[in-house]
Order: structure tokens, then sequence, then C-alpha cells
């Protein structure tokens, strides 16, 4: 069982800055774990703790039902890639897939055989023999996680592996590690900065801020349902438009600008609504409102990307940046007011004060 | 553009011919015999007597006592060279490794407090210095001669300033592949450090070659004598009609500059990698 469990985990750096202030994961064999956040949320900080990189403070990490706060990294049974490869660059490939293993007194067969698989599994065969500076990014990154692969580790941490890649490459490598990680079935914990890698790569996403965990959950449920204006910020590309509002007789109206009409189901005070962008509809002016939302938005940039474009406007009166998808090749000119409508169903309603979701 | 190389060149051929022409001058004049070099100075023509000044120098017993030669006292110099330079690089090293990855209470003010002793040659504790090592008994030992002067300063702020450039992530790589300090040291540190220890090798063996004051005072058996030394002891002869040996001075002078041309050589594409490009 290589399931890793975390029991209020705090970490206090000199100085009484709380890094991670009471985190509580439950991480079940063979799970892949996203932690995703701003950087300085602490993801990196719990990850060098689960590996064993930084003491805790306080709170209990256990990998396999075994208490590891005081053991060394490794003795842990974890291997991890870092971003900027660690690789060592005196060794050819071989010998730094080989190192942990002669390190940890294995048979030079045995060793063999795990390279040789690794290498195989990561189509790296051809250059064992090569040192790192001779390899490009994408290799080095390969290689790299070779030297995990060939641990069969209990767990497989990453800190962001893929940062250092370029973008086309970023896609290939991610979706690699998917792979590789449901082939293994080993236990992952990922760090990454990137909201996209984060929903495709997860079965659970921790989402951090500011050394809380703000949400956990299914990739798509914490998109569906965002826990707090936080994630539903930071989940999600172009970000969730985010408008605050008050209520008056008529229902809920915009805090600032008058574009925003719509009904209050839950007889909310004020409250912040948040709407994706692809939830909303240009409709023709004057299209009743029913129980969902209406906007009166004057359009600002139209940014087209291909598959589909976007609009960014301000609610009509001087009020809250909004984006809108719409479909590719659609055009609004400059400065244009448009209508739109979202669903009661798509809107969300965050609490003014804590930004905590409302359930309505 | 043709122009401005030829001033190049000329600029590089005034420097070589600066630097090597009192070499050459060395040289020729070592071939002509005492009595020529003392009447007429410094020879520009190679003289009748050929080699025979360096067969001399070499084999020739010297000094007060007659016992010691030139390839007694190149090997003194050698196991000074050496002593000093490796001596030096292995203190350092482990200064540096210590100041660098150990968390310990004042580590830096450690640090510092070595790097002030570069304000303090060997000339201004060389009392102290002597005393010690007069009391230790190691006067007239190689220890004596090496051990006093194998702390560096020079050397372990090169070899903090480089550790320090070594990526974390390196040293947490080989945490979790289970290396502990002292295999982290030998498996990774110092194959990184490969070029700056040939460089400082260089630096640290021409500087022990080229002692001078130290071994004077230490050594007074002719045993250890070093060819540095030697140089001195073959002009030191003005006894009633004698004149110096010039030709076996100049002869000795060649001899003890061969060696360290000879590191410099066959290190300097190391020592120039060491100093401008960090392998990493």
């Amino acid at each position: 069982m290589s399931n890793i469990t975390l029991d209020q985990v705090r970490k206090v750096y000199a100085g009484n800055v709380e890094a991670v202030k009471g985190v509580s994961i439950d991480i079940a064999d063979g799970e892949f774990i996203v932690l995703v956040g701003p950087s300085g949320c602490g993801k990196s900080t719990l990850l060098r703790m689960i590996a064993g990189l930084e003491d805790i403070s306080s709170g209990e990490i256990s990998i396999g039902d075994r208490v590891v706060n005081k053991v060394d990294p490794a003795d842990r049974d974890i291997a991890m890639v870092f971003q900027n490869y660690a690789l060592y660059p005196h060794m050819s490939v071989y010998k730094n897939l080989a190192y942990g293993l002669t390190n940890r007194g294995m048979p030079k067969s045995e060793i063999d055989r795990r390279v040789k698989e690794a290498a195989d599994i990561l189509e790296i065969g051809d250059y064992l023999d090569r040192k790192p500076r001779a390899l490009s990014g994408g290799q080095r990154q390969r290689v790299a996680m070779g030297r995990a692969i060939v641990r069969e580790p209990a767990a497989f941490l990453f800190d962001e592996p893929l940062s250092n890649l370029d973008a086309k490459l970023r896609v290939q490598m991610r979706v690699e590690i998917k792979r590789l990680q449901k082939e293994l079935g080993t236990t992952s914990v990922y760090v990454t900065h990137d909201q996209l890698e984060a929903m495709t790569l997860a079965d659970r996403l921790v989402v951090l801020n500011g050394g809380n965990i703000e949400q956990i959950g299914a990739p798509i449920a914490v998109y569906d349902k965002p826990a707090s204006t936080f994630v539903a910020s930071f989940i999600g590309s172009p970000a969730m438009n985010l408008i605050e509002t008050v209520s008056d007789a008529g229902g809920l109206k915009a805090k600032a600008g008058t574009g925003l009409q719509g009904g209050n189901p839950g007889g909310l005070q004020a409250c912040t609504v948040g709407i994706r962008p692809e939830h909303l509809q240009v409709v023709e002016a004057g299209t009743p409102v029913g129980d969902g939302l209406t906007l009166t938005v004057k359009v600002n940039v139209l940014e087209p990307v291909g598959a589909e474009s976007y609009i960014y406007g301000t609610i009509d009166g001087g009020g809250a940046p909004v984006v809108i998808r719409i479909e590719s090749h659609q055009t609004y000119d400059i400065n244009a007011i448009l209508t739109l409508h979202a669903a009661a169903k798509d809107v969300h309603y965050f609490d003014a004060e804590t930004g905590r979701r409302i359930e309505s | 553009m043709n122009k401005l190389r030829i001033g190049d060149h000329i600029v590089l051929l005034l420097g070589v011919f600066f630097m090597v022409f009192p070499v050459v001058l060395a040289f020729i004049t070592s071939t002509h015999d005492a009595v020529t070099v003392y009447r007429e100075g410094l020879q520009f023509g190679f003289g009748d007597q050929g080699l025979k000044a360096y067969e001399t120098v070499l084999t020739k017993a010297g000094g007060f006592t007659k016992e010691v030669n030139g390839l007694v006292m190149l090997k003194n110099s050698l196991i000074l060279g050496f002593g000093f330079a490796i001596g030096k690089i292995v203190i350092s090293m482990a200064a540096a490794y210590a100041i660098v990855y150990f968390r310990f209470p004042m580590a830096s003010l450690c640090f510092w407090v070595i790097f002030c002793t570069l304000l303090l040659p060997l000339e201004v504790r060389i009392l102290p210095s002597y005393e010690i090592v007069q009391r230790l008994g190691m006067v007239n030992t190689y220890a004596g001669l090496i051990v006093p002067l194998i702390a560096s300063a020079t050397g372990t702020f090169f070899f903090r300033q480089f550790f320090m450039s070594v990526p974390d992530e390196l040293l947490e790589a080989a945490r979790i592949d289970g290396a502990g300090p002292w295999k982290f040291f030998i498996d990774i540190l110092v194959p990184l450090s490969k070029t700056m220890i040939a460089a400082i090798f260089i630096i640290m063996f021409v500087y022990g070659w080229n002692q001078y004051l130290w071994p004077t005072l230490i050594t007074t058996d002719e045993g250890f004598f070093t060819l540095v030394r030697g140089i001195k002891q073959i002009l030191q002869v003005w006894v009633g009609a004698q004149i110096p040996d010039y030709d076996q001075a100049m002869a000795m002078a060649i001899l003890a500059m061969i060696p360290p041309v000879l590191i410099v050589v066959i290190f300097q594409s190391w020592f120039i990698k060491g100093l401008v490009e960090s392998d990493k």
C-alpha cells in the first residue's frame, strides 16, 4: 500500500512566516494528485515536506501507513522529478539512472535490467551513454523521469516538471506523464501553477491559496462548482467573470455600472456572481430575464484564437470587466453594446465578504 | 581590418619578446663558462661549453656540506610544489564544503574570518609561525615546509563561490538517491569541481614552487634545499679569488622554470575553463 496521508501539516519558517497552515489530504494508492495555486501558496513547500527536503513544523505525514516525519528522504521510498531536472552533469544518462540504485547496494544485473526497462518505456535507450548536456530539454526531462521510474518507489513527486519546456513539448510531455502514471499505477503528487496542466493531469485537484486548501476535488467538479471566488478565478481560462452585486426590490444589481439585472433566487443580500465566459449568450435586447442574469456589456476588444473568439468588455455604465466566449468568425464592432444572458443553472453565487460559495 | 590584425600581432609579438627574451638570454649565457660571464656580462651568442653547466648543476654536489645536487633540489621542489597544491586543495575544498552545505552557528562569520586572513600574508605572521614549527620539532622536515602554509583563504573562497553556484536541486536529488554528505561530496561535488581543481592546482603549485622565504627559514639542512634556494646558494661563494659559477646559476634558473611551465602548459585548457566557465 502506498497511500499518502497528510494530517494538519504546518510549516513555519524563521520569523514566524507560516507557509503551510494546517493542511490535511488523504491520497489513495495509485492516485494522481495535483497541487495547484499561485506562487507563494505553499504548494512546493508541501511537496518538499512529503519528500523530506523540508522539516515539518507540526502535523504528520505518512507514506504507506508509516509516519515519515523524521525519516530521511532516501528512506521514504519516494522519487522526485525537479523543475530544472537536476541531472548529475558529469554522469552519463545510464549512470544518472543507476546512481540511486547503486547507492542502495542493488546487484548490477538488477540495476541493468531496471535501467534498460525504464529507457525502453521512455524511449531514451539510444542515448544512455550521453552526458545530460548533449540532450535537449525534452530528453533531459525524460531522463529525470527515468531516474524516478527505475527506483520503483511508493510515490512519484513532481515539482513543476514541465515549466522549463516550450509550449508544444509541454503538451506532449503532459500527455506522456499521464499515460505513464496510469500504466505504472504509482501514487503521484504533482505541483504546478498552470491550471491547464492541473486540470488535464489530476485525478483530484488540490487548490491551495496562502497556505490553506481552498478546494479538493475532481478537476471537472472543481470547475463546475468552485468553492470560492479564488478557485473560480484560478481554474479555467479565461477566468470566470466575477461581478459584485447588491440586491434591491427587483433582484440583483451590479454594484458599479448599470448593465446587470437578475433574479435573486436565494434572497441574498450583497453577493458576488460568477459566470464562465462560455455560459454567456449574446441575445436580442429586451429578452425577458427569467431567473437567469442579463448583462449589457460594451465591447472593448475582440480576440480571435482560432477555434473560438473572446470578447473583452465592461459592464455598461462603467462596471466590472467581462469576458464572453463566442464562436469563431463571429465579429462585433468595438464599442457596440451587447445584451448577454446566462441561464440560472450557470450562475454561481459567492459571499461578498468571505468569497465562499453560496449553494442556491 | 587587415591593418588592425597586423597591429594586434605587433602588440602580441612585443609581449612575447618581452616575456621570453630574458629566458633566452639566461639560456644562452648558461652555455658560456663562468669567467667569460664574469668578464663580459650577459652573452648574446652561444658559447662553447654547450649544456655542460646543466650536467654539472644536476649531478655535482654543491653547497657547504657538498651533499646536495640539482636532482635532490628538484625532488625537494617537486615535493613542496605538489604537497602545497594538493594540501591546499584538500583543505580549502573541505572548508568550503562545510561553509556552504552545513548549517552551523556563525558559518558566515567563520567564512569571513578565513577570508580576512588574505590580508595577513606569511611575512606578517612569520615569527609566530616559525616559533610553532620549531617547537613542534618540524624544522628541517617536509611537513614543516608544507603544513604551516597549507591553509588557503583564496582556495576556500574560490571553492565557496563555485559550490554556491551548484544548484540546490542537485543536492536534493542526491539526497533522495540515497547519497549521504560524504558520498555527495565524492560522487557529485568533486567531479563537478574538476576544472576548478585544475585551475587552483596550477596557481598553488607555482606559488609553492616559488616559495623562498619560508624554506629559507625552516630548512637549514642542505638536504632540504629547493631549486629556488639553490640558485642563491651558487651565487653565494665570494671567498678569496673564487667567482660565482654564473653559468651554473643560469642553468639552474632555467631548470627551475621548466616544471611550472610544464604544469601550466599541460593544464592550461582546464585552467582557462575553470576560470571562465562552470560546468554544471
